[in-house]
């Protein structure tokens, strides 16, 4: 059995394509099989929501009279910093960006309230946020200074850009020293007080195409509740991982770098985080449709919570010394249990991913596709894949050749 | 006798830039310990603030606050769930003392039963989205 994206298309133009999501798969394929299941089945639509701290927005905030060159100034929305280094008007705002006010682990652990996604949130929830800007003024941009509010819809272009996204697995992050540490997978208790993890499992996007058959450049997805596309492999994106046999990475793996159109997304898919100890944040809501076209590809999505398995690291010394350590695996099933056994000792987990709405992120796209508004795109070229040999690198420091 | 109490007050916008703690504590010989403060330029402020003092000192000094356009109020605490914030992402469960939050299977979804809370604030610092608050 094979079919192509645009025979799916037809399907969906007419009304006829049949889609689920990758939780409702499972239990189709276990009572219909692989092969019935892929003949039956159209798409397969997945889901995550978390945090994701390369994730940005870049502006272009229009030309103020008389002209600033706010390239290569400096300039802040809501107070927080943006990068300048570009063409006269055009900024750029990163989610972990935060005041040069905020007192950041001065009293540790710091609160880190509000930051680039904060201002993303709300410009997406068509709030004024404030623009501050200085230059150092030129003979075509005289103006030194530019004070104002700003709105999404008033700029010129507003696009989110997320150079890593929708990570495939991801650490378990846990504490083995005598304190309490706050790190990016939130607080860990000492001495194995809890586990953390953050993925949606069954449903993350990129797990249910682990060697990226369908998913690829220019596939259209669903982002921060609107449209967008995979604009290239995220950062870190490492497919040669340890893998088990049914091609699942057991340890951090593939990632997606991800673009669309700021002004039709949605803040209730685009957050602002403020984890205690660490820094500020954005969740980000991200939903991959996986065309059906074999029995293979549809195998894949119908991968359940017990059959991944993410490493356990301490988050205490391991992960900041950079040491390669890991106290074990654990399934995804496990996981969402509520505890598990780590080194003898059973440990409560939580999530720092959200699974209902990456429940909801599957169905909406899911609806979307069922109403004929959303078509599947065929990639311009596949994502690097374990063939393509890439290798995870360290900053090796030195200062001579 | 020493009296001492719990109390939330509200600076209407006009008080903001007063100081009339200050003159609490010099003209009435009130002891002061701020336990929350929020104030806002060109908006109503709020402190909370445990006042202590001899009892007809204390008195007279909250007389002396009534009259300045201070609005009292006695202190209590309460957490609550902002349920348009919470993503129900689950991390506030492994840190919740009085089993209050827990998680909802298999839908995954957060629970917060109020009738546990014992305000120990914990999640109102921990949650990545800010959901729970602390209402006084």
């Amino acid at each position: 059995m094979t079919k192509t994206i645009s025979e799916i298309n037809e399907k969906i133009r007419s009304g006829q394509a049949v889609v689920v999501t990758a939780e409702e798969i499972i239990g189709i394929v276990e009572e219909k099989g692989v092969e019935e299941a892929a003949k039956a089945i159209d798409v397969v639509t997945t889901g995550t929501f978390g945090p994701m701290c390369s994730s940005g927005a870049y502006f272009n905030l229009g030309h103020s009279a008389p002209r600033i060159k706010i390239g290569g100034g400096k300039a802040t929305l809501n107070d927080v910093p943006l990068y300048t280094g570009l063409a006269a008007v055009d900024v750029f705002l990163g989610v972990t960006a935060m005041p040069e006010d905020d007192p950041r682990n001065k009293t540790y652990p710091g609160s880190f309230d509000y930051g680039g996604g904060h201002v993303i949130e709300e410009l997406v929830a068509g709030k004024d946020v404030k623009l501050e800007a200085t230059a150092y003024g030129t003979d075509c941009y005289p103006r030194k200074k530019v004070e104002t509010l700003v709105r999404l819809e008033e700029m010129n272009e507003a696009v989110l850009f997320n150079i890593r996204n929708a990570y495939q697995n991801y650490n378990v992050g846990v504490n083995l020293s005598d304190k309490t540490i706050y790190t990016y997978m939130g607080t860990l208790k000492r001495n194995l007080g809890n586990a953390n993890y953050c993925s949606a499992g069954q449903l993350s996007p990129l797990l249910n195409d682990p060697l990226y058959k369908t998913i690829g450049i220019g596939t259209k997805i669903f982002l921060g509740g609107g449209i967008g596309y995979v604009s290239w492999q995220g950062t870190q994106h490492n497919p040669g991982v340890p893998r088990g046999e049914n091609d699942m990475p057991h340890r951090p793996s593939g990632t997606l770098a991800v673009i669309g159109d700021l002004k039709q997304m949605k803040s209730a898919w685009l957050r602002g985080i403020s984890m205690r100890g660490y820094g500020t944040t954005m969740a980000v809501g991200v939903g991959v449709p996986i065309p059906i076209l074999s029995e293979d590809v549809l195998r894949y999505t119908s991968v359940k919570d017990e059959e991944i398995f993410a490493p356990i690291v301490d988050y205490s010394e391991a992960y900041p010394g950079r040491k390669p350590d890991v106290l074990g695996e654990v399934s995804y099933s496990d996981l969402k249990s509520g505890k598990i056994e780590v080194s003898g000792k059973e440990v409560p987990t939580a999530s720092i991913s959200s699974y209902s709405k990456a429940v909801e992120i599957a169905h909406t796209l899911k609806d979307w596709i069922l109403k004929g508004d959303f078509l599947l795109t065929d990639p311009v070229t596949p994502l690097p894949g374990l063939e393509d040999g890439i290798q995870f690198k360290p900053l090796n420091e030195r200062w001579e050749e | 006798m020493t009296v001492s109490k719990r109390l939330v007050l509200h600076f209407p916008r006009k008080l903001v830039d007063q100081p009339i703690l200050c003159r609490l504590a010099r003209d009435y010989n009130i002891d002061f310990n701020i336990l929350k403060a929020s104030v806002t330029p060109n908006e109503e402020g709020v402190l909370v603030v445990e006042l202590s003092g001899e009892e007809s000192n204390y008195n007279k000094g909250n007389e002396y606050l009534a009259q300045t356009g201070v609005a009292i109020q006695p202190l209590s605490k309460d957490v609550v769930r902002d349920e348009e914030k919470c993503i129900h992402c689950g991390s506030c469960v492994v840190l919740c003392t009085g089993g209050a939050l827990s998680v909802e299977r298999p839908t995954m979804k957060v629970n917060f039963d109020h009738t546990k809370c014992i305000a120990c604030e914990i999640c109102v610092r921990s949650c990545p989205s800010r959901a729970m608050e602390i209402r006084f």
